[in-house]
């Protein structure tokens, strides 16, 4: 099968910025296709990175570098990053509006994200995307909820036809089962038995609305109904989490069956910027459980220095990013 | 004598046999029914891999073939009536039109949405409208209409050469009808065309005309009737235009047909309002503005949805008689 997106950007060296500082060599490897073995301090630097990434955005916002909009993932990072070692060159992501952490799980490119999301020079997508419209190689987000399911469906199906053992992953909310495409969709793959993998993040609450009014059942039962094999993770402990989902998406992969994951986890951070309607005591309790307070095997010492070294890494990075002239839209015809 | 259905069915064949990433994803398209108007009968049965009949979901199935693009494959998608392109106007319009320019780097994306259009069939408001109107202006999103003055086989893989999603509208009383194969249309017109791709036909008597109409390939039929009555009642030599793309309009094609008319008018089966023919005129004004030599007419079905029964459906959907008369009135 041929892939139709060229790659735009694999040279992860393109700026002023070193990114050996976030991820040493481990990581540079798994971005070149290489699925060694990530040690917990790997996958905590990289969380780490994630965060504070996210938390860069937010101050960039404040100061008015950002035109428009962003969702941070913060909560939520350790779910790319368990997910992304398991994952194949040949896979298809398909991401939404709140996608940050994918891409730089995935990529390992903050600096084109980065100039991305703040419309610069060296952006991964020169800028017209912008924080919700990704594409790289078999990596697309679009900010419409639900819709990217159907296509998910259709790139498997594509994917079996080609005979690949590659499978197709959407990442969606917990209020995008609201979106009568997902349906279909879940339909269809059952139907057909095409290599689809939903990634549910539900974290209780869509922008404003708690899950609670908005979703009637389970997203159990709703998979149930589709004959689709369902998974649930309730904690957030990374290698627990990637023994519990190799073997699952190892089937899909042998079998061509579609699998639905439900990670439960917690948005700490607001929807997109500031508009958190929820009690401080509820965010108080959910920071209690962050991943950040729980990570086993790493010494405070090392945390502090690898979190110190990740800021450091930042730091530079923004300055590098604002340094840049204003990104130019060459694809434009 | 070649119906439009069989033409429209042999060259999706063709392009099929010769493209094995071609596919043909829609609802009811198995044999032996072969979709409800029978374009894709046989189709299935030769290509069983990549004929995808899908469940009712207009949407998932657009974005099936949004998917399959993006894993490398040409897909004609058929919806089984263009009034249902609406529940699919997500995966074409925030998909695929914009995946062509809204990562940066432009995107191929071979992509043909087919959908019949048009009433005189009497299936009523929700099976009968003209959609072209509400996908007029979508960046990276030409707009196509079948026709039986144009060939297909050749259309078709120019659309898909383009690299951008299109929709191609087949109005329903077309596949009927009779496929033009020779330039000699009938006793009164032959076809000539006036771009090199073959795109914008002129369908001509050979008398100097008195008036011009430009419609796309649904209108054919009924602006051959209203030109052979024009000529034998009045002696009013009538040319049509008849383009296969519909937005963009073609304009530069027609810079040898204006200026030689007193009249022209554009002449489409969709009701007033924000109509493709406002479009075309408008493009054409601020083209030819100073060859002009009077006020472009605007033919077109009245304000209003489209009624089942076929003396209501008369009475609003534009016909010959309405070309004739206006054609008439303003000479
Ligand atoms: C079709 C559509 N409707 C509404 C929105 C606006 N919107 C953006 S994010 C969001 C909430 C999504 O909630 P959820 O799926 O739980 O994901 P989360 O934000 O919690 O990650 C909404 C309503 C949208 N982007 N797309
Ligand atoms: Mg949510």
């Amino acid at each position: 099968m041929s892939i139709t997106n060229t790659d735009q950007s694999t040279d992860l060296t393109r700026g002023c910025w070193d990114p050996c500082l976030i991820s040493g060599c481990n990581l540079r490897a798994f971005d070149a296709g290489f699925l060694g073995d990530l040690s917990p301090e790997d996958d905590f630097r990289l969380m780490v990175f994630i965060r504070r990434f996210e938390e860069a955005l937010l101050r960039l916002f404040q100061e008015g570098h950002v035109n428009g909009t962003t969702h941070t993932c913060i909560g939520q990072e350790y779910v790319p990053v368990s997910l992304m070692p398991l994952l194949q060159t040949g896979d298809f992501i398909f991401s939404n509006h709140r996608g940050h952490g994918h891409y730089l799980a995935r990529f390992l490119d903050p600096e084109g994200l980065m100039c991305e999301i703040l419309g610069r020079e060296g952006a991964v997508c020169q800028g017209v995307g912008g924080s919700q419209h990704i594409r790289r190689d078999r990596y697309f987000s679009t900010g419409v909820q639900g819709e990217s399911v159907p296509v998910a469906v259709g790139a498997a199906l594509g994917l079996k036809r080609s005979g690949a053992k590659h499978i197709a992953l959407t990442f969606i909310g917990d209020g995008t089962w609201g979106e009568g495409s997902v349906y279909e969709a879940l339909n269809m793959a059952s139907l057909w038995s095409v290599p689809l993998v939903i990634v549910c993040e539900n974290n209780g609450i869509a922008q404003t609305t708690p899950i609670n009014v908005n979703m009637a059942g389970s997203i159990a039962s709703r998979a149930a109904a589709f004959d689709v094999t369902f998974v649930r993770v309730e904690h957030q402990r990374i290698t627990e989490i990637r023994s519990q989902l190799s073997e699952a998406l190892e089937g899909v992969r042998q079998t061509g069956r579609p699998l639905v994951i439900e990670m439960m986890t917690q948005r700490l951070a607001s929807h997109s910027k500031g508009d958190d309607t929820r009690d401080e005591s509820e965010i108080i309790r959910m920071k209690s459980r962050d991943w950040f307070e729980q990570i086993d095997g790493i010494t405070m010492e090392r945390r502090a220095k690898i979190d110190h070294d990740v800021l450091h890494a930042i730091d530079s990075l923004v300055e590098c990013v604002l340094a840049r002239e204003a990104s130019s839209w060459k694809g434009r015809s | 004598m070649e119906r439009v259905v069989t033409a429209l069915n042999s060259a999706l064949r063709s392009l099929m046999e010769a493209d094995p990433s071609v596919y043909l994803i829609g609802e009811d398209i198995l044999d032996p029914y072969g979709g409800a108007f029978k374009v894709s009968r046989g189709l299935s049965t030769a290509f069983p891999e990549r004929v995808v009949s899908t469940p009712i979901s207009e949407g998932g199935l657009l974005g099936v073939a949004n998917g399959l693009v993006l894993s490398g494959q040409k897909v004609f998608a058929e919806l089984m009536f263009g009034d249902f392109t609406f529940l699919a106007m997500d995966q074409i319009v925030n998909f695929a039109a914009k995946s062509v320019s809204m990562y940066g780097d432009r995107m191929e994306f071979p992509l043909i949405v087919r959908c019949p259009v048009g009433g005189r069939r009497g299936y009523g408001a929700t099976h009968s409208q003209t959609i072209a109107k509400h996908f007029i202006g979508v960046p990276n999103l030409p707009l196509y209409e079948l026709s039986p003055v144009h060939d297909s086989a050749l259309m078709m893989p120019q659309i898909f050469q383009r690299g951008e999603p299109a929709v191609i509208f087949e109005n329903k009383i077309l596949y009927a009808h009779r496929q033009y194969e020779s330039d000699q249309i009938d006793d009164l017109y032959s076809r000539r065309c006036l771009d090199d791709l073959g795109e914008v036909v002129m369908l001509e008597t050979g008398e100097k005309p008195d008036a011009v109409l430009i419609a796309a390939g649904g209108m054919v039929p009924s602006c051959l009737e209203a030109g052979r009555r024009l000529m034998l009642e009045a002696e009013i030599a009538v040319d049509i235009v008849v383009p296969y793309q519909l937005y963009p309009f073609p304009v530069a094609s027609l810079a040898s047909v204006m200026g030689a008319e007193p009249i022209l008018a554009i002449v489409e089966e969709g009701t007033a309002g924000g109509t493709w023919g406002s479009e075309v005129a408008a493009a054409l004004y601020a083209k030819y503005w100073g060859q002009l030599q009077s006020r472009i007419l605007n033919i077109h079905s009245e304000d209003s949805i489209i009624p089942s029964a076929r003396h209501l459906e008369d009475q609003m959907l534009v016909s010959s008689d309405n070309i004739v008369r206006a054609i008439a009135d303003a000479l």
